[in-house]
């Protein structure tokens, strides 16, 4: 019976990674054969090429090296309102980009606060634009995200060990060594990846803070060749261009990690002793409030600029308001089932075919939303008016675009479950929705809650494929608020930023909430 | 695709209970239907008098029109931009206007058969008159100047304004357009893929000055009551953008198409596109136009290439662009 239930999960996670196929490899597919073929690059597309490549990993790798810090901060420390911080730390990962981008200016603009703060004493002001600017915005979007994800990996680790690791002696560098590395080394490349992915196909930041064209990602010639050449066969070229960036970035991270099992626990909360020096609360207490400032000061100029305008915004943003909570609603649904499904195929597969579903987990961030918009359009065209499935097709595309974070949340801990209870459910003969409703989804709460978290959350902030599905009778919040900057409205679109920031932080507040329930951490 | 089958299935049996009243499709940018622009109103005043639906369809034109090709479900298409209709024509999807535009209101003559403009504006710098009190009134005065003015402007290759801006300055410099940029590279302080990252930049206070339109003060004017927004006037003249619309050759509408058309050029079309599009509207009696933009300042001369040019000329500015502001 197990082993039916064994392939029973594992058929769930192919069609779902068949699905996601469909939507980002199918979808390049069908602007191929529109434009029968692939166009040719020129020198400038390479440049661009490189320029992507190269910020995407240095963004990355800042963004890593500065969360584990900040991780281990959180991980080893208890403090009045940390949740809370935890909480909104995961704000600027689901802002929208313009939001994000007047958000850094008003602290680290010109005539930002820095700015204002040196000029008064008597120093130059800063420039941003530049590639630090490009750095600073991705490491602003991306640090809270490592750093949950990271921390993730540190809460996995089960109190117990910590326990035994006082009651050996252990020094601060004896835990690093046989705890906390084995465990960075499992989930860091993951979470690299990820990053490394979503800052490949930014486009409007990197133009923005870059000061000029030299900033050109592979994204803006996408962009370029769809809308301005309408050269399809371009477009689909670039578009398969950042899959192979995504193939190969994956290949090779997939060879650097280290799967570690990190053993299974009674999940009480962890009591670190080692750590217990004034050096290193000091050090701790460092690390948070820098990150905690650095993070909260853009946010805190987005709430100034908005509260405002919030109690004078027309009925119609709030309509879109809801249009946007029942999208999320979906598409979180959606995202969970397929990242649930893969997650437990990869932990029933062998290494390399486990690692293949999860790379075909993680496409959907390389993949060109024009493309993959583009591509659906071609393809339900003929058979209905894509434009009346603008709310339908949008969910399920942020399903799709949420689902590489939902998967990075769950897939070390359904490894950990299958290692750790995988033997005894089958000497026990429980398996199927069984097995999921006493012994899958209790253990699995925590990530389980904290992927549908992201997901609502990315769900909520994202504009998904407008481009080609817009409809005038139908917006979305995010397409609001686009909508309210390009009518000059910039005051209303603040308050509408700051609407949409609070329902996404609400959205994931629930569903993170709803993984600890009975959990006492 | 069953499912897919059954709810176009559904959409068709939906629309053949409707169909005693005419529906009439209208393709148009984002910006035009929504609740900013000035679609609504145009579809409260067109179905008054037509005894049909108007209904706007919504997203970017150009890519839309060339994967609907033949198949296209558009009567009319609304909003396309000068600079790229060559694209437009060549389709062959566009039936001649029909309409007479021999006075209009527009500083240019328009010959054009196949598309008809019914707003247009003139391209401009944008600038805090309480920060800037000597605006520069040409282009030289501008890429000459010692002032440490900071810039936002639009990329061309992904912004319809951006492009325009290229465009102006290969009007005003020709063969010098390269030096004109590696002039004005110091001014900018960055380049933005749309027009909304840019403005907002500007009134954030982040930049001097931004690459708009000269009617972008009136916005301020009206809405805001905020006399702190101007447009620089340069003397060698502004880069001319309209908006254009278009009949569609194989419409099931045509009567309706053409009742549409020359509705467009009727004053209770004409009078929702100062404050619907913050921008000219095409035919329209100086006097009818709301007071704020009577008092705007306009430039002595309008500089438009024409869509041969525009094309031919478009993919060898951006390399000057590139090679000039590539740094």
């Amino acid at each position: 019976m197990a082993v039916r239930a064994g392939t029973l999960s594992i058929w769930a996670g192919a069609v779902s990674a068949a699905l996601v196929l469909a939507l980002t490899l199918g979808t390049l597919g069908a602007v191929v054969w529109r434009a029968d073929g692939f166009g040719a690059l020129g020198p400038r597309d390479w440049g661009y090429v490189w320029f992507t490549v190269w910020q995407a990993a240095a963004s990355a790798a800042i963004s890593v090296a500065l969360a584990i810090p900040v991780a281990r901060a959180l991980a080893r420390r208890q403090f009045w309102g940390r949740s809370a911080l935890i909480t909104v730390l995961g704000a600027p990962f689901i802002l929208p980009t313009i939001v994000a981008i007047l958000g850094l200016l008003a602290v680290f603009g010109r005539t930002g606060v820095v700015s204002e703060v040196l000029s008064w004493a008597g120093l130059e002001p800063i420039s941003i634009f530049g590639v630090h600017g490009i750095l600073l915005a991705h490491v602003f979007f991306n640090l809270p995200f490592a750093t949950r994800l990271i921390l993730q990996g540190w809460l996995a680790i089960p109190a117990e060990r910590f326990r035994l690791a006082a009651s050996l002696g252990f020094t601060v560098s004896d835990v690093a060594r046989v705890l906390e590395r084995p465990m960075l080394r499992d989930v860091v490349p993951g979470v690299f990846l990820v990053i490394f992915l979503i800052c490949t196909t930014s486009f409007a930041v990197a133009l923005a803070l870059g000061g000029g064209p030299q900033a050109t990602t592979v994204e803006l010639a996408i962009y370029q060749a769809f809308r301005f050449d309408f050269d399809l066969s371009k477009a689909a070229l670039l578009g398969l261009v950042q899959v192979m960036i995504c193939v190969v970035a994956g290949a090779l991270v997939f060879k650097v990690r280290l799967p570690s099992t990190s053993g299974v626990g009674l999940d009480r909360v962890v009591r670190r002793w080692e750590a217990d020096g004034l050096g290193l609360r000091v050090l701790d207490a460092l690390c948070i409030g820098l990150a905690a400032v650095f993070l909260l000061g853009p946010l805190s100029m987005i709430v100034i600029e908005g509260i405002g305008g919030v109690f004078s915004l027309p009925g119609s943003v709030l309509e879109a308001a809801w249009s946007s909570i029942w999208v999320t609603v979906v598409s979180t649904a959606l995202c969970m089932a397929l990242a649930l499904s893969m997650a437990l195929a990869v932990s029933r597969l062998s290494a390399g075919a486990g690692a293949l579903v999860e790379g075909i987990g993680s496409l959907t961030i390389a993949a060109s939303p024009l493309v993959m918009g583009t591509g659906l359009f071609v393809m339900i065209f003929p058979f209905a008016d894509p434009t009346a499935l603008s709310l339908p097709v949008t969910a399920v595309v942020n399903a799709a675009m949420a689902l590489p974070f939902a998967l990075r949340a769950l897939v070390p801990a359904v490894r950990d479950l299958q290692a750790g209870y995988g033997n005894l459910s089958a000497s026990l003969g429980i398996s199927g929705f069984t097995w999921l409703r006493w012994v899958a989804v209790p253990r699995l709460r925590r990530p389980l809650g904290f992927g549908a978290g992201l997901a609502a959350a990315l769900s909520m902030g994202d504009l998904g494929v407008i481009a080609l599905f817009s409809n005038p009778d139908v917006e979305t919040l995010p397409l609001a608020l686009f909508r309210l900057m390009g009518a000059y409205r910039l005051e209303q679109a603040a308050a509408a930023a700051l609407v949409l920031v609070t329902l996404s932080l609400a959205a994931f507040w629930i569903c993170d909430r709803g993984g600890r329930v009975d959990v006492d951490v | 695709m069953n499912h897919l089958t059954l709810a176009a299935g559904l959409m068709l049996s939906a629309t053949n209970a409707l169909a005693e009243t005419p529906a009439l499709t209208v393709y148009a940018p984002d910006y035009f239907g929504s609740e900013w622009g000035p679609g609504p109103a145009i579809e409260t005043a067109f179905e008054a008098e037509c005894a049909c639906d108007l209904q706007f369809v919504t997203g970017d034109l150009m890519p839309r029109i060339m994967l609907e090709g033949a198949r296209i479900k558009a009567d009319v298409v609304i909003g396309l931009n000068t600079d790229v209709t060559k694209q437009a024509r060549e389709t062959g999807l566009f039936a001649p206007h029909g309409q007479d535009t021999s006075a209009l209101t527009m500083p240019i003559e328009w010959t054009d058969e196949i598309f008809m403009p019914f707003n247009w504006g003139y391209s401009g710098f944008v600038y805090d008159n309480t920060k800037i009190t000597n605006p520069p009134s040409s282009f030289d005065a501008l890429v000459n100047s010692d002032e440490d003015w900071k810039i936002v402007i639009q990329d061309p290759r992904s912004s319809f304004s951006g492009l325009a801006l290229l465009l102006w300055v290969k009007s005003v410099y020709g063969d010098d357009a390269q030096l004109a940029w590696e002039k004005l590279a110091p001014k900018i302080l960055t380049v933005t893929a749309g027009w909304s990252e840019a403005y907002g930049m500007f009134t954030d206070g982040e930049a001097d000055m931004v690459f708009s339109y000269t009617t972008s003060p009136a916005y301020h004017i009206m809405a805001e009551e905020d006399l702190t927004k101007s447009a620089a006037i340069f003397e060698e003249g502004h880069y001319l953008t309209a908006e254009l619309v278009g009949k569609i050759a194989g419409t099931d509408q045509p009567e309706l198409a053409d009742q549409f058309m020359s509705f467009i050029l009727t004053d209770g079309f004409q009078m929702i596109i100062p404050e619907g599009n913050w921008s000219y509207p095409a035919k329209l009696d100086f006097e009818k136009l709301p007071e704020t933009f009577q008092t705007l300042p306009t430039p002595p001369k309008a500089l438009l290439y024409s869509e041969e040019e525009a094309a031919a000329l478009r993919d060898p500015a951006v390399e000057e662009w590139l090679s000039a502001l590539g740094r």
